[in-house]
């Protein structure tokens, strides 16, 4: 291959060819989107709206079935006494810490759970027996109510933090491992033929090809580890009260003293805070890979 | 059956892809190519033709050493073959020009060089402006000759071509055989190109395979002594994709049960 073709003056273009060319080109234009898109600010508008709206109008259906009088407080609380609970936390100084230590917990569990996971998830996409033997495994626990670790962790773990760790860990596991095993199966095989045609062997077609071929399944399977590590750690939090400040505690603190305003409150605190974390940490992170990849279509 | 050029040269002809009496078989399923004699000499445009089931993709990937024969041997003493397929392939999460040096990087070429390179490339498809593009930014056509830049970045003297228009529209299917008779005489490259359309076959080879069906076997082949320029539309194509499309059919009604 000549070595001085460096752009169409050094082509030496006929004229036929120039023609082929500029009609090229012409298909090319023709091809280019031509939707405009809208501003940053206007989309992140239009998705924000909706949901406060719903939150607004769910606020005001309580307020007026409180309204109605058909019942006791103990029985259905204003909404203001909801708020009053939270900003109670507030002056107790207990609603930072709360949250938090169990944002501590679960990201803690959320992490081992990915360190342990994620190779497991590799093992099995890549390893034909272990498939065969804790695939439907792994599977099934991804069923299994995480609660149910609960007894067994406390036998083992005792009332130490240890055994909130364990039924997080429990939790997210299954989740991220075939969330692994989802994306290793998607990757389509004229990805990994295009590889060996361009010579990429074993580590090269992992680093260059596998690993980001697999990382849209990753993410997913990642995202929902954290959900099932948030409702895990939940449920262990109420059973293991008195170690440290976290939501779960005052949930149960809420039962104990049958105050059903407080609970609801928490509650609302608890979908806040794995909102927040969608939000903040898994939803743009998704975006990002899906838009570079064509996947979701920009300016929507 | 040995299919000889019967082209007369001038010029001393290299061998740049030799293909001596190849089977294939997968597992104990029926032989899917029988018995395959086949040469393309350095800087020859070969076009395969055959109906389904004649083993084209196969014969390709075995050309390309991305599988093993069952029996007999193929050499491609011009070194590693490059290959294309119906679709581009680019990998989605990297840009055109990142397509293109990740090719360049996988062949050894420093780092500081492929920039360059990758520049000169994409000027060779007519796409300079798009090293940043992404995939799914790109035309059908374009990504093709993304695709085309990648190949003829791997520096390979024999190109083989799995059908690589067959999913294009007419008109970016035209503009693309130009291109590819451009670059081929252009870059002396030895192109290989499997496909089931008759008059690509014709518009673009010096000379057209035809293969059997299940299993494939070569059958016949042609030489396409067309001088100059030529285009799908040009009569001396016409006039031999008849002759070819005849035997095509009688191959084909073989099979009618």
């Amino acid at each position: 291959m000549p070595a001085d073709l460096t752009g169409d003056q050094a082509l030496d273009l006929t004229e036929a060819e120039d023609a082929e060319g500029r009609a090229l080109a012409g298909l090319d234009a023709l091809e280019e989107s031509t939707v405009p898109t809208r501003p940053r600010w206007r989309r992140m508008l239009a998705a924000a709206y909706p949901p406060v709206l719903a939150v607004v109008i769910i606020i005001a259906i309580w307020q007026f079935l409180y309204d109605l009088d058909f019942t006791t407080d103990d029985v259905l609380p204003r909404p203001l006494d909801a708020w009053d609970a939270v900003s109670g936390f507030w002056h107790a100084g207990t609603f930072w810490p709360s949250i938090f230590g169990s944002l501590g917990y679960g990201a803690l569990g959320f992490a081992i759970a990915a360190g342990f996971g994620t190779p497991l998830g590799l093992l099995i996409a890549r390893v034909r027996p272990v498939r065969a033997g804790l695939g439907p495994i792994v599977t099934g626990l991804q069923n299994l109510p995480s609660v149910a670790w609960v007894p067994v962790a406390i036998i083992w773990f005792h009332l130490s933090p240890g055994t909130k760790l364990f039924v997080v860990v429990m939790g997210a596991f299954p989740s991220i491992a075939n969330g692994v095993v989802a994306g290793v199966d998607q990757v389509p095989p004229i990805f990994l033929r295009v590889g060996q045609v361009l010579g990429a062997r074993r580590l090269n077609l992992a680093r260059h090809v596998i690993v980001p071929a697999v990382l849209p399944g990753y993410i997913g399977g990642l995202r929902q580890g954290w959900s099932f590590a948030w409702r895990s750690l939940m449920a262990a939090e109420i059973i293991t009260v008195g170690l440290g400040h976290g939501l779960g505690q005052l949930l149960q603190e809420a039962q104990d003293q049958t105050d059903l305003a407080q609970g609801l409150a928490v509650i609302v605190l608890i979908l806040a805070v794995g909102v927040a974390v969608e939000v903040v940490l898994f939803r743009p992170v998704e975006r990002l890979v899906l838009r570079r990849r064509g996947l979701v279509v920009a300016g929507r | 059956m040995t299919v000889t050029t019967g082209r007369p040269k001038a010029v001393e002809t290299v061998t740049a892809v030799q293909v001596n009496g190849v089977s294939k078989r997968y597992g104990r399923g029926p032989l899917v190519l029988d018995g395959i004699d086949l040469e393309a000499s350095q800087g020859e445009f070969v076009s395969i033709l055959g109906a389904s089931g004649c083993g084209k993709s196969t014969l390709l990937s075995l050309v390309a050493g991305l599988e093993k024969t069952t029996a007999g041997t193929i050499t491609t003493p011009a070194g590693r073959p490059s290959l294309m397929f119906q679709e581009a392939a680019l990998y989605p999460w990297l840009t055109a020009g990142q397509n293109i040096g990740l090719a360049l990087k996988l062949r050894g070429v420093p780092r500081q060089e492929r920039a360059g390179e990758i520049e000169r490339l994409l000027a060779l498809v007519r796409l300079s402006g798009s090293a940043d593009a992404r995939p799914h930014e790109l035309s059908g056509g374009m990504r093709q000759r993304v695709a085309m830049a990648r190949a003829l970045a791997q520096d390979a003297r024999v190109l083989l071509m799995d059908e690589p228009f067959a999913a294009l529209d007419a008109i970016t299917r035209d503009a693309l055989h130009d291109e590819l008779v451009r670059l081929w005489s252009e870059t002396g490259l030895t192109v290989v190109f499997v496909t089931h359309n008759v008059r690509e076959a014709v518009r673009l080879g010096q000379r057209v395979v035809l293969l059997s069906s299940r299993p494939g076997r070569v059958l016949r082949s042609w030489d396409v002594a067309i001088d100059g320029p030529r285009r799908i539309e040009s009569a001396a194509v016409a006039n031999l994709s008849v002759e070819i499309t005849d035997a095509l059919r009688a191959e084909i009604a073989r099979h009618a049960r």
